[in-house]
């Protein structure tokens, strides 16, 4: 399977979480990725420039209409909602909040399936909620690779446990397995590309 | 590959397609050039709420019953708006806008896609605080009908009060919030004056041309659910409305910067979309 992208969403804990995983990827790292992590909307765009200044990929807010590029992290602005556009680029929307969260990773996730279909990794880190539960499963049900954290070593265990029980998702792994995971998946799908 | 999904997916591609150009045709409402992601999740959404089996079938009634035409076209307007939406953006018009604005013996103001009305009060009390409230002409558009008659009664459910009470402290509000609105039990309805200056109007910005000259144009988060083509004929709309050295003001999130329209501008605040029409 080739994956063109890989969706994230968390909740409570997520920056640290967040950290932790966007730091473990290597540079070179080629799926674009886009994470939905909840936020107070008077927020500015401080964990874009954080993560940006700590990891070796790019990581930034995301604009509206900007094309999705390889190698680049793109997070949900404060107060608006990302969904991912058929023709690969960012669409931005100040709908209702859905389950209380705006931005959604329910809205991210299920846009980003008919976008990407299977070739779409989703992932659920740790959160106090249900979001990205219907989401995990939409992507299940489109043939996209599902992960999610152990909700034991999550700091709020609800989300990771609510994707669980409902989409079934194809590995259950810490922080430093997805990490490895999907550094893998990234390295080999680079090397049968050059090959 | 999956192809059933894919196949599935450009049905629903073609059926919305279908159902876009219904709409166009019979009720004159363009959404053929809206962002494609946002269409299809309400018409899913509204989809997945109903007793049809496919787009197709919804269509059929779209075009039969104009009663729930007007279902659709609520979903596809999004009419989710607060007073002082941005605190940031209100100051930085206050600081760095209203001091050029008084400059003028007369100001004329539009808000387009003024939704439900809540950031057409906001200006219109930050104008009122500024001492220019009497000298200013505001025209409030929308295309749609039904949310306009909500702004024009400036009547909005009272538990929304808290929020928009911080936002206005935020925004740098001079006064009691609570000067401006009456309460009841479930609702406020805000200051009658504020209404003074104001013309709330139907204007459609796909279809329809320049109605005045302006010096300023507020537009927030309006433009995020149109396609880039559409954005590019909106913002020549704009420039065309409004007088050289006159205010165009965008979401936080929205950009003139990829239109062929950027050149006419100068950026007054790069952080809150601030532009200013240069005088050639």
């Amino acid at each position: 399977m080739n994956y063109k992208a890989i969706v994230i969403g968390a909740s409570t804990g997520g920056f640290y979480a967040l950290k932790r995983l966007i730091t473990a990827l290597p540079g070179g790292f080629e799926f674009p990725i886009l994470i939905v992590q909840h936020i107070s909307s008077n927020s500015d765009n401080f964990m874009a420039r954080y993560l940006d200044g700590i990891s070796k990929l790019t990581v930034k807010e995301a604009d509206e209409k900007e094309a999705i590029l390889p190698g680049t992290v793109y997070i949900a602005p404060p107060n608006y909602h990302m969904l991912v556009e058929e023709n690969f680029t960012i669409g931005l929307s100040t709908e209702e909040k859905i389950r209380y969260a705006r931005p959604s990773i329910d809205v991210l996730f299920e846009s980003a399936v008919y976008a990407y279909g299977n070739q779409l990794i989703g992932i659920v880190l740790t959160g106090a909620n249900n979001d990205g539960s219907e989401g995990l499963l939409a992507i299940k049900k489109a043939g996209g690779l599902t992960i999610v954290q152990t909700p034991e070593q999550a700091e709020a265990d609800m989300m990771p446990q609510s994707a669980i029980d409902l989409a079934k998702p194809d590995h259950i792994l810490p922080i430093e397995g997805i990490a490895a995971l999907l550094t893998s998946l990234n390295n080999n799908q680079k090397n049968s590309i050059t090959t | 590959m999956n192809n059933l999904t894919d196949d599935t997916n450009q049905t629903i591609n073609i059926e919305i397609d279908l159902i876009l150009d219904a709409i166009f045709q019979k009720y004159g409402y363009d959404f053929r050039n809206y962002s494609r992601a946002h269409v299809k999740r309400r018409l899913l959404h509204r989809l997945a709420g109903s007793h049809f089996k496919s787009l197709s079938q919804m269509q059929h009634e779209v075009l039969y019953d104009p009663s729930f035409f007007q279902e659709i076209l609520k979903d596809l307007s999004i009419n989710v708006t607060e007073m002082f939406r941005d605190p940031k953006f209100y100051l930085a018009l206050r600081t760095e806008i209203i001091p050029l604005l008084k400059t003028y013996p007369f100001i004329k103001v539009w808000h387009a896609g003024c939704s439900t009305g809540e950031e057409v009060y906001s200006f219109a009390i930050v104008l009122k605080e500024e001492g220019l409230y009497d000298r200013v002409q505001i025209y409030a558009t929308d295309f749609n009908r039904s949310v306009l008659d909500i702004a024009k009664k400036g009547i909005y459910p009272i538990n929304r009060i808290k929020e928009f009470t911080a936002n206005y402290q935020q925004a740098g509000g001079k006064q009691s919030f609570s000067d401006y609105y009456m309460a009841d039990y479930n609702s406020v309805i805000f200051d009658q004056s504020l209404k003074k200056n104001i013309v709330f109007a139907e204007h459609n910005l796909v279809t329809d041309s320049v109605f005045a000259e302006v010096n300023i144009i507020i537009c927030r988060n309006v433009l995020i659910y149109f396609n880039r083509e559409l954005q590019n004929k909106v913002f020549t709309l704009f420039s065309e409305s409004l007088i050289n050295g006159g205010f165009l003001c965008l979401g936080s999130k929205e950009t003139l910067q990829f239109s062929q329209n950027a050149g006419l501008y100068d950026v007054l605040n790069a952080y809150e979309k601030l532009y200013k029409k240069r005088i050639i």
